[in-house]
C-alpha cells in the first residue's frame, strides 16, 4: 500500500517484485531469440543493432526488419493473451474461462480464414478478419447466454464451447472448398505461427496492447468483486453489467489482435494469469502482470521451439496447443471444482 | 411512528422476465428500528428486499430512502446509504478475512484513493462488532460457517450505510450460531442506532427479534406492525396454512408460535 496525504494506492511489493521479474526475464528471452538464425549474433551484436545503428548493414537489416518484428510480435500477442484470459477468467468465475477454451479463438480464425480462402487478403485484412471474428463471436455467445440482462459462469463457458464446435466445423468446411493453394495458406495460419512476421503483424497487436491495457487497469477492482456475486457487487455501486461488457470487449479485441497477428495460439490465456496468482499471492484480477506473463511465456515456448533440435519448422500454435492440452488435463485432475 | 421510515415503496410492481412476483405493493420500514419481513416460500421476499436495494428495477412505482427516490441516486452514493447482504456471496479463493472486510469500503474509496485512514478504521470497527478480529488474518475458507457469516456481516459493517438488509442471515447455521447473528443484528440497532432489515424463516425468532414485522402472502402484505398484534393464530392459518397456537413466551414476554399442523389447501 502506498499513501501520500489522500492519495492511496492498493499495490502489493510481491506483485511489483514478480512483474519487474518477469518484464527482465521476456526483454533476455527476446534479445536471446534474436541471436537465433541463419546468421548467428553475439548479444553485443544484436543489442547494438537494435539501440543504434551497428556499422554493420547487413545486421542492421536482418535484426530489424526480420528479428525484432518477430520478437515484439511474440511479446505483445502473449501479453494480449494473457490480459485477456485474465479477464475471462474473472467474468466467468471459473478456471476454464479463457478465449481458446470459450470459442473466440476459434471465431478469430474463421474470420481469418475466410479472408484467406474468399478474398486471398493480405496480412493486414488476415489481422482484420480475425479481429472481426472474435468481436462476431463474441456477441453471439453473449447474446445467447444472456438471460434477464445478466451473462457470466457456467452458461458463458458452456455456450461458448458449443459455438466453438460449430465454428471449427465451419473453419473445416471452408478448409475444403478453397483452392488447394489458399487452403494450405490458411492451414498454415491455423498452426499459428510467428515465422516471417514483418511489421504489418507486430503493430496492430502492440498499439491494442499499449491502448486497452491502461483501459482495462481501472475496472480490476470492480472485476474483482463481480467475482464475489453480481448482488453484492452491485449493492457495493458497482455497476455490474456494464463493466462486464466493458471487460469483455477488451479481452476480446486483445484475443483478436493477437490471433491475427500469429495465428490461433492456445494455452497463453490460460495458464498465464493463474501462475501470476499463484506466484504474487494478488487475489484481484491481473492484468500488466498478466500481460507480463503472457509475453514471457510465449517467448519462452517460441525460442525453446527453435533450440530444438528438429529441422522442419515447427509452428509455435501446436507447440502451445500441446504443453496447454496437458496442463488442462492436469489442472482438471487436480481440481478441487471447474 | 414518529420519524419518518426509512424506507418507504409505493405501487411497487415486481417481476423476473415475465413472471411478476408482486403487484401494486406499499412496504414502509421504520427508521431505526429491527424489521423483519416474514413469509411463505416464493412470496416474494428476497425480490422486495432487492427491489428495496435497487438490485431490481420495479416496473411500476418507487422506492423512497428516507423520502429520497432510489433511481436517482448514482450506485455508489446508495452504497455509501444502503448495505444488502445477499443470500450467498462467493470469497474468492486464498483471501483473508481482513482482506475481504476491506472490499466493503468501495463505495468510499476512488482510484486514486483506494485505502484511506477511514478505510482502516471502518473496517477494524467493524471487525470488531462482529467478533471476528483475532480471525483478520486467516483465510475466509478455513473458517467455520458461523465465523464466515459473521465476516460477510463485517463486509456490509464496513461499508458504514445508516440502513442494512440481509437477506435470510441465520440459513444454513446452527441454532446458537443463529442466535450469535440475531443478538449481532439488534446490538447493530440498539448501540449503533442503524435500521435493520431481516428476511427470516424462524417464526419465533421473528417475534423475539423485532420491533416491526412485515407479513408478505403472494406479493402483497398480508399483516404488519408489532409481533404481538401481526402473529395471531388467525393470521398462521391465513399466510402460512398452518394450524398453531401462539402463547406468550415465558422468558421473553413475546409471542411463541407453537405449530400443531399443516393445513393443505384444500382442507384449509
Amino acid at each position: 500500500m502506498w499513501r501520500v496525504g489522500h492519495t492511496s494506492l492498493v499495490i502489493s511489493p510481491r506483485l511489483v517484485t514478480i512483474t519487474v521479474v518477469l518484464l527482465v526475464v521476456g526483454a533476455a528471452l527476446g534479445v536471446t531469440a534474436m541471436t537465433l538464425g541463419t546468421l548467428r549474433l553475439s548479444f553485443g551484436e544484436v543489442i547494438a543493432a537494435v539501440v543504434d545503428t551497428s556499422g554493420n548493414a547487413q545486421h542492421d537489416r536482418v535484426v530489424r526488419s526480420l528479428r525484432l518484428p518477430r520478437v515484439v510480435t511474440a511479446i505483445f500477442a502473449g501479453a494480449a493473451l494473457g490480459v485477456s484470459g485474465a479477464i475471462f477468467q474473472s467474468v466467468s468465475r471459473n478456471a476454464l474461462g479463457s478465449p481458446d477454451v470459450i470459442g473466440f479463438t476459434t471465431g478469430a480464425a474463421t474470420g481469418a480464414i475466410v479472408q484467406i480462402v474468399v478474398f486471398q487478403a493480405d496480412a493486414l485484412q488476415v489481422s482484420l478478419g480475425a479481429v472481426a471474428g472474435g468481436l462476431l463471436t463474441a456477441a453471439v455467445v453473449y447474446l445467447l447466454s444472456r438471460r434477464a440482462g445478466v451473462t457470466g459462469g457456467y452458461r458463458l463457458i458452456l455456450t461458448g464451447i458449443g459455438v466453438s464446435a460449430v465454428l471449427g466445423a465451419v473453419n473445416g468446411l471452408l478448409l475444403v472448398t478453397g483452392d488447394l493453394d489458399q487452403a494450405f495458406t490458411a492451414n498454415l495460419w491455423l498452426s499459428g505461427s510467428l515465422d516471417a512476421r514483418s511489421w504489418t503483424h507486430a503493430l496492430p497487436v502492440t498499439v491494442g496492447v499499449l491502448v486497452v491495457v491502461p483501459l482495462v487497469l481501472p475496472l480490476a477492482r470492480r472485476a474483482s468483486l463481480i467475482e464475489m456475486g453480481d448482488d453484492l457487487a452491485q449493492q457495493l455501486g458497482v455497476r455490474v453489467e456494464r463493466t462486464r461488457v466493458l471487460l469483455m470487449l477488451a479481452a476480446v479485441a486483445l484475443a483478436g489482435l493477437a490471433t491475427g497477428a500469429a495465428g490461433p495460439i492456445a494455452f497463453i490465456a490460460l495458464a498465464a494469469p493463474q501462475l501470476v496468482v499463484r506466484l504474487t499471492g494478488w487475489r484481484r484480477m491481473p492484468v500488466v502482470s498478466a500481460a507480463a506473463m503472457g509475453g514471457c511465456l510465449l517467448m519462452l515456448a517460441d525460442t525453446v521451439t527453435r533450440l530444438l533440435p528438429i529441422t522442419a519448422a515447427v509452428p509455435i500454435g501446436r507447440v502451445t496447443g500441446i504443453i496447454g492440452g496437458l496442463y488442462l488435463i492436469w489442472m482438471l485432475t487436480r481440481a478441487k471444482q471447474v | 411512528m414518529t420519524s419518518p421510515p426509512a424506507l418507504e415503496a409505493a405501487h411497487l410492481t415486481l417481476a423476473y422476465e415475465s413472471r411478476q412476483v408482486a403487484h401494486d405493493l406499499d412496504v414502509s420500514i421504520p427508521d431505526g428500528a429491527v424489521t423483519v419481513i416474514l413469509g411463505p416460500n416464493a412470496c416474494g421476499k428476497s425480490t422486495l428486499l432487492r427491489a428495496l436495494a435497487r438490485l431490481l428495477r420495479p416496473k411500476t412505482g418507487q422506492v423512497l430512502l428516507h423520502g429520497q427516490d432510489v433511481q436517482r441516486l448514482t450506485p455508489k452514493e446508495l452504497a455509501r446509504r444502503l448495505g444488502l447482504l445477499p443470500q450467498s456471496s462467493a470469497a474468492p479463493a486464498g483471501i483473508t478475512v481482513a482482506d475481504l472486510v476491506g472490499r466493503g469500503r468501495f463505495p468510499h474509496q476512488r482510484m486514486l484513493r483506494q485505502w484511506s485512514h477511514e478505510d482502516e478504521a471502518a473496517v477494524a470497527r467493524a471487525l470488531a462488532a462482529t467478533g471476528v478480529a483475532e480471525l483478520a488474518d486467516r483465510a475466509v475458507e478455513e473458517l467455520s460457517g458461523g465465523q464466515r457469516q459473521r465476516v460477510w456481516i463485517a463486509l456490509i459493517l464496513a461499508q458504514e450505510t445508516p440502513v442494512l438488509l440481509l437477506d435470510e442471515p441465520t440459513t444454513y447455521l446452527d441454532i446458537s450460531h443463529q442466535l450469535e447473528v440475531l443478538e449481532l443484528c439488534r446490538r447493530l440497532n440498539r448501540d449503533q442506532g442503524r435500521t435493520v432489515v431481516l428476511v427470516l424463516h424462524d417464526l419465533n425468532q421473528a417475534a423475539r427479534y423485532a420491533d416491526h414485522l412485515v407479513v408478505l402472502r403472494d406479493g402483497t402484505v398480508a399483516a404488519t406492525g408489532a409481533p404481538k398484534t401481526v402473529l395471531t393464530e388467525q393470521l398462521l392459518h391465513d399466510v402460512f396454512r398452518l394450524e398453531a397456537r401462539v402463547i406468550t413466551d415465558p422468558v421473553f414476554g413475546t409471542p411463541l408460535v407453537i405449530p400443531i399442523a399443516a393445513r393443505d389447501s384444500a382442507a384449509g
